[in-house]
């Protein structure tokens, strides 16, 4: 008898599958390791003749609590926890010197960043010396080792979770390279020794490791943090500039949500009969919206909760939702259940069915209606299916085609385009994934023909050889070089996130955010690009086109006259009656229509409507 | 095949026209094939006829003559001039009477040379007319392209802007644009209400759908509309914002298109269009204007460029759009040249996902020559547009859900109660492989199927909680066991700390033992108990009655090894009962088991 037929006690370590399915963790738990020595409050520039310079302290505070507001936006499950280190007073369940856990009201050690958080962070400075204080501690009378107790702490803070798919971190803010560097001897090697366990031991437990230097180029990584973070040495020289973009990233990075990798869904791909494939399918790319809105009760804030009701409109009566759904034809009144409806929709039986292959020039730039998906194969339940759409993915590249498909989802069976993408790698990494992006297309029933519906007969106008070569040249002249898709943020979706921020933290000025989507107005006041579109501009509406605008405005004015002498007319009109009298004893049904407008026109109010609209426009306008 | 056009027309010529109504629809199923050769000259001048005579001259309808034809027999001549020059007066009356001409040219197979000679003459006169009117001729062929050419419901089309297209704050040229696509929806039918008497005829059936908001804590309350207030999650609170305060501070562009400049169209791949599509027009009748954009979209077009926009419709409007601007060379020589427009994502929108490169993969999963080569077979052969004739194009290929349920429509219409009909089978053809072609091309098909070997994967559904319901014994019972084993497991609870394990229900003791954290010593016990349980149930079965419990003990227990990396404990118990299975009587257990 075969007690493991399976294999599932079996060593599974030369599964190759481990090697693709990296597994993705869902949340990230970090502590901010912030120090807080005398050093810190330095200022920033070399030279100390501005008083009000910024210290390194403040650069380190304004740097997390900016990245803190884009976390609660991008990822606000994600879990913080701020920890001075080097501090006079100690606050954290060790109950270890200089160690002081920063937290506020209703909120865990370690919990979601909230606005009160952020807020009182933000603005901890001015009371910073006075109820936390400052001290350096590694001197050589001290036994003190703040550095290691602010690493345990933190280990301790981040042991919460046991929980798997966490990803777990500590950031380190200090502009002390040297921090042992007052003592000497055995002390200091062992203090370095159990520092550097500490650190190795977090490590092991897979908590990364990440420091961010604040002393500018001086800062000598080599000393004590290249051991500590286990940096190899090729790595130490690039290790200042790579933690300089990253303090940076961290203060100016965008709000915007971040979205796990997870799939949307696994579809059978088929291609022919008997030959079909697995594709996993991703939103790559999704409109972003400013999240749900919940509705409250403005008196007490507390959410609301929606009711739903059916009233028959013939009796008044309460009713269940019903089963059955009507649409007027013909004047009748023609009935199906939900079911029938759900089963017209069912067209096909929601695989993706290859129908054939087309020139990629048959995909016209309107052929499109959503954003598109795109397909990764995937063999988790059929063997070979990377192999099979690896070969068409390379088939249709080298061919120059995209494939035709039916894509038969229930709710909206649609035919699609399958364009392969070939990958895409810089050296930030991968630009383009490789796969295939399923773009869907419209039916005929979707294409509408509005450029057909004003027809030049005789021939519509064409540009000349010359005005081409003009336009030309000014395509030439406002080039974007370097313009990538989606390189704007969305204006007004950051609007409102800064708007959010400065209402959840109470602050008076909403953030100003600033409109990437305007055209570079200085740039195109550039003489050489106000000479081709001068140039463009002459060569397609002639020399005095701007003289010839000016005359048609000339005879708007004309227009206008002539409304003016219509006012003249009903205001003559207007004062052979005494219309307060008249709308007084109801006598305004009396007048006709017309007499009626000339009041109206006179009092510059709308004119259009019924006999009796009118009168009561008449008679509101006369506070009657 | 069509020609029956002009009796049909002379048919309903008495009828006069009005709305499509059933009765003229079974007319003209009843229809006799009419045996001469189609004259479309004189199905156009009968159509002509009909709708002057019916509107004349005062009344402003959109007229519209569809004509369906093979444009395969020869007109006849005219009795004075040619047969141009008829088309010529023809046209000019249409032009008078603002009448459009549509004309769909079916394909037929010609059956010889004096017909080919026939259809090109027809061809020209048609084209004759669309120089001199507003006409198209639409080219189908096949009975999914007749129906997706047919436009059963023409919208008239709205602007979404007129204004400014600005290249600069002095180059500006007045556009309109308007949706080059956009979805033609499902229609929304409305909710069915039978509460009405049955003898009451005016009954809507309607339903009102009515919304109350009630407090969370208090039920009984509704809280009025003006007392609500929209809130946006920030972090873990909820943010409350008054529409008032929004409109102060909300982001309100002014209404605009504006050029950001031009890029490379290679910059712009073809996935990152993300929504339906706009087309810019020139402003009609402003000859300036159509140049301009002629210039500039001839221009693109020869260096292969595109321009990236900012457009904001309507003042007020609380968002912008960047969007790259194609150009649109018109094909025919009376409609001015064009722009389309694509939405482009922002930032926010793009998830920036990384996938393992192809080249990456193991050489099991990467293709070997063989295997290339049927595929590029597969993918020459397969071929959608053969000799430059394009099948199932998006313009002629209608929206088969709509299709079914307008026909079910009418059918309901008819017979209430009368089962759907099928999809049509003309319909059937886009949601799978043409059959015919599928037939034509069975050695590519068959040559990919042998080189690409496709079988389901033996460790499909490997998670933990699974792997054992693949046990090879399989009985349902033991299935039935290890799902209930699991719900146990998510079910225990964790307050109560089990110490050992009762006979009352043991899986749940065990499971509940093994969730122990607070020490290592209680995994070891548990394993040990349970052992002893199962051992026990053994001993006291009576002719196997107990079987089945043990059997769902022991799947639990061997779980739950594998999820503890104990699997040696349980090897060595099953060894351990195997070697008293003749003590036990275990014979049926095991076989129960295998």
């Amino acid at each position: 008898m075969d007690l493991d037929p399976e294999g599932i006690f079996r060593d599974d370590s030369d599964s190759d599958s481990d090697l693709l399915h990296q597994r993705e963790s869902t949340k990230e738990f970090s502590v901010y390791l912030v120090d807080a020595s005398p050093k810190m409050f330095r200022a920033v520039g070399t030279t100390e003749e501005d008083e009000k310079e910024e210290t390194f302290f403040h650069a380190a505070v304004q740097c997390i609590s900016e990245s803190l507001k884009a976390q609660i936006i991008g990822r606000s499950s994600d879990e913080i926890s701020i920890c001075f280190f080097n501090t006079r007073e100690k606050k954290n369940i060790q109950d270890l010197h200089g160690v002081f856990v920063f937290n506020v009201a209703e909120r865990e050690l370690l919990d979601r960043p909230t606005a009160r958080l952020i807020k009182e962070f933000s603005s901890i400075e001015d009371s910073f010396m006075h109820h936390i204080g400052s001290r350096y501690w590694i001197e050589p009378a001290s036994r003190e080792n703040p550095l290691y107790n602010a690493l345990w702490v933190a280990q301790a803070l981040l042991r919460k979770g046991s929980l798997k798919n966490v990803s777990m971190r500590i950031l380190i803010f200090t502009n002390e390279d040297n921090p042992f560097g007052n003592i000497y001897g055995s002390v200091k090697a062992d203090m370095i020794r159990t520092t550097l366990q500490r650190a190795k031991d977090a490590q092991e437990l897979g908590i990364s490791m990440e420091l961010l230097p604040l002393g500018g180029k001086e800062f000598d990584v080599s000393i004590l943090y290249a051991n500590l973070l286990g940096l190899e040495s090729e790595e130490m020289p690039l290790f200042l500039s790579s933690a300089d973009e990253k303090l940076e990233d961290m203060a100016n990075q965008l709000r915007k949500r971040i979205f796990s990798k997870r799939k949307v869904k696994t579809i059978m791909f088929k291609i022919a009969s008997g030959v079909s494939v697995q594709v996993n399918a991703y939103a790559l790319i999704r409109p972003s919206t400013p999240g749900p809105i919940m509705w409250l009760d403005s008196v007490t804030s507390r959410p609301l909760k929606t009711e739903r009701t059916f009233i028959c409109a013939d009796t008044g009566a309460l009713v269940q939702q019903p089963r059955m759904r009507f649409q007027k034809f013909n004047g009748e009144i023609v009935k199906f259940t939900v079911e029938e409806l759900a089963e017209i929709k069912k067209v096909s039986d929601g695989h993706l069915h290859l129908l054939g292959f087309k020139p990629l020039g048959c995909l016209k730039g309107y052929h499109n209606m959503r954003p598109s998906t795109f397909i990764y194969p995937t063999d988790e339940e059929i063997v070979g299916s990377t192999l099979a759409f690896v070969a068409l993915h390379r088939s249709m590249l080298r061919l120059q085609r995209f494939g035709v498909a039916f894509y038969g989802s229930s709710s909206h069976p649609q035919l699609v385009a399958l364009v392969a993408q070939d990958e895409i790698i810089s050296s930030s990494g991968q630009l383009e994934p490789p796969g295939m992006h399923m773009i869907y297309l419209p039916y005929s029933d979707d294409i509408r023909y509005p450029e057909e519906l004003l027809i030049h007969a005789g021939g519509a106008p064409r540009a000349t050889d010359d005005q081409i070569k003009k336009a030309s040249a000014l395509l030439k002249r406002i080039d974007l070089k370097d313009f990538s898709v989606c390189q704007f943020s969305n204006p007004a979706l950051q609007r409102h996130y800064g708007v959010l921020q400065a209402l959840a933290m109470g602050e008076d000025e909403v953030p100003n955010v600033k409109d990437e989507t305007l055209p570079d107005e200085e740039g195109m006041r550039r003489p050489g690009v106000l000479r081709v579109i001068e140039e463009f501009k002459v060569a397609v509406y002639g020399e005095n086109h701007d003289q010839e605008e000016a005359a048609k405005n000339d005879s708007i004015t004309e227009a206008s006259k002539k409304r003016k002498a219509i006012y003249e007319v009903a205001l003559k009109e207007s004062a052979s009656y005494d219309w307060a009298d008249l709308a007084e004893n109801g006598k305004l049904k009396d007048l006709t229509v017309i007499e009626l407008k000339s009041y109206l026109t006179v009092h510059n109010l709308p004119v259009a409507g019924k006999k009796e609209v009118l009168i009561s426009r008449i008679l509101t306008h006369l506070g009657l | 095949m069509l020609n029956t056009m002009k009796s049909a027309l002379s048919c309903l010529a008495q009828k006069d026209i009005k709305v499509v109504d059933d009765l003229i629809m079974d007319t003209l199923r009843e229809l006799p094939r009419g045996t001469r050769n189609g004259d479309f000259l004189d199905a156009i001048v009968i159509g002509m006829d009909m709708l002057i005579k019916k509107f004349g001259p005062t009344n402003k309808g959109k007229h519209r003559i569809c004509l369906i034809t093979d444009a395969q027999h020869p007109v006849k001549e005219p009795d004075e001039g040619s047969k141009a020059d008829q088309v010529d007066t023809i046209g000019q009356l249409m032009k008078s009477h603002g009448v459009r001409l549509d004309c769909i040219v079916v394909r037929v197979k010609l059956a010889g040379l004096i017909e080919q000679m026939a259809a090109d003459e027809n061809i020209d006169l048609l084209n004759q007319f669309s120089k001199s009117t507003i006409s198209k001729i639409i080219h189908v062929d096949g009975s999914i392209s007749l129906l997706g050419a047919l436009r059963t419901r023409n919208i008239s089309p709205v602007t979404i802007y007129r204004g400014d297209l600005e290249l600069s704050s002095s180059m500006k040229i007045k556009v309109w644009v308007y949706k080059k696509t956009s979805e033609e929806k499902f229609p929304t039918l409305n909710k069915y209400s039978d509460k009405a008497p049955g003898n009451d005829k005016f009954a809507t059936h309607e339903l009102k759908i009515d919304y109350e908001y009630k407090n969370t804590e208090d039920f009984d309350r509704i809280v009025p509309p003006e007392q609500r207030i929209k809130g946006y999650r920030y972090g873990p609170q909820i943010v409350p914002i008054s529409s008032a305060e929004w409109e102060a501070v909300k982001f309100t562009p002014e209404k605009s298109v504006k050029l950001l400049g031009f890029t490379d169209a290679s910059n712009i791949m073809r996935h990152y269009y993300m929504k339906d599509v706009y087309v810019f027009i020139p402003e009609p009748g402003n000859v300036k204007a159509i140049l301009a954009v002629s210039s500039l979209a001839r221009a693109m077009k020869e260096m292969n460029k595109v321009a990236i926009m900012r457009c904001v419709w309507r003042q007020g409007q609380g968002n912008v759009i960047i969007g790259v601007l194609t150009p649109n060379i018109s094909s025919s020589d009376n409609i001015p040249d064009s722009f389309y427009l694509n939405v482009l994502p922002f930032a926010e929108d793009v998830r920036e996902f990384q996938f393992p490169s192809f080249s990456n993969l193991p050489a099991s999963r990467l293709p070997n020559e063989l295997q290339q080569e049927s595929s590029d077979n597969l993918v020459k052969m397969l071929d959608l547009a053969p000799d430059g004739q394009e099948l199932l194009k998006p313009e002629l290929t209608p929206n088969p859900v709509l299709q079914r349920f307008y026909q079910s429509l009418d059918l309901r219409w008819k017979h209430p109660d009368a089962q759907l009909p099928e999809l049509d089978a003309t319909l059937m053809r886009m949601t799978g492989p043409d059959p015919n072609t599928l037939s034509a091309l069975t050695s590519e098909v068959d040559s990919f199927r042998k080189q690409i070997e496709l079988k389901d994967n033996p460790k499909k559904g490997r998670p933990k909680k699974l792997a054992l319901l693949e046990k090879p014994s399989g009985s349902n019972e033991e299935t039935a066991a290890v799902v209930k084993a699991i719900d146990y497991q998510s079910a225990a609870p964790s307050a109560v700390k089990v110490e050992k394990i009762g006979h009352s229900n043991p899986l749940q003791d065990f499971e509940a033992m093994m969730a122990r954290r607070d020490g290592s010593k209680w995994v070891e016990k548990a394993i040990k108990e349970m052992q002893c349980h199962i051992y026990g149930l053994l001993e006291n079965s009576f002719l196997g009655d107990n079987f089945l419990n043990a059997a769902e003990c022991l799947m639990a227990l061997r779980s739950s090894c594998i999820l503890e990396q104990e699997p040696k404990k349980f090897n060595e118990f099953l060894h351990y009962l195997y070697e008293n299975k003749k003590k036990l009587d275990l014979h049926e257990f095991f076989e129960l088991l295998s």
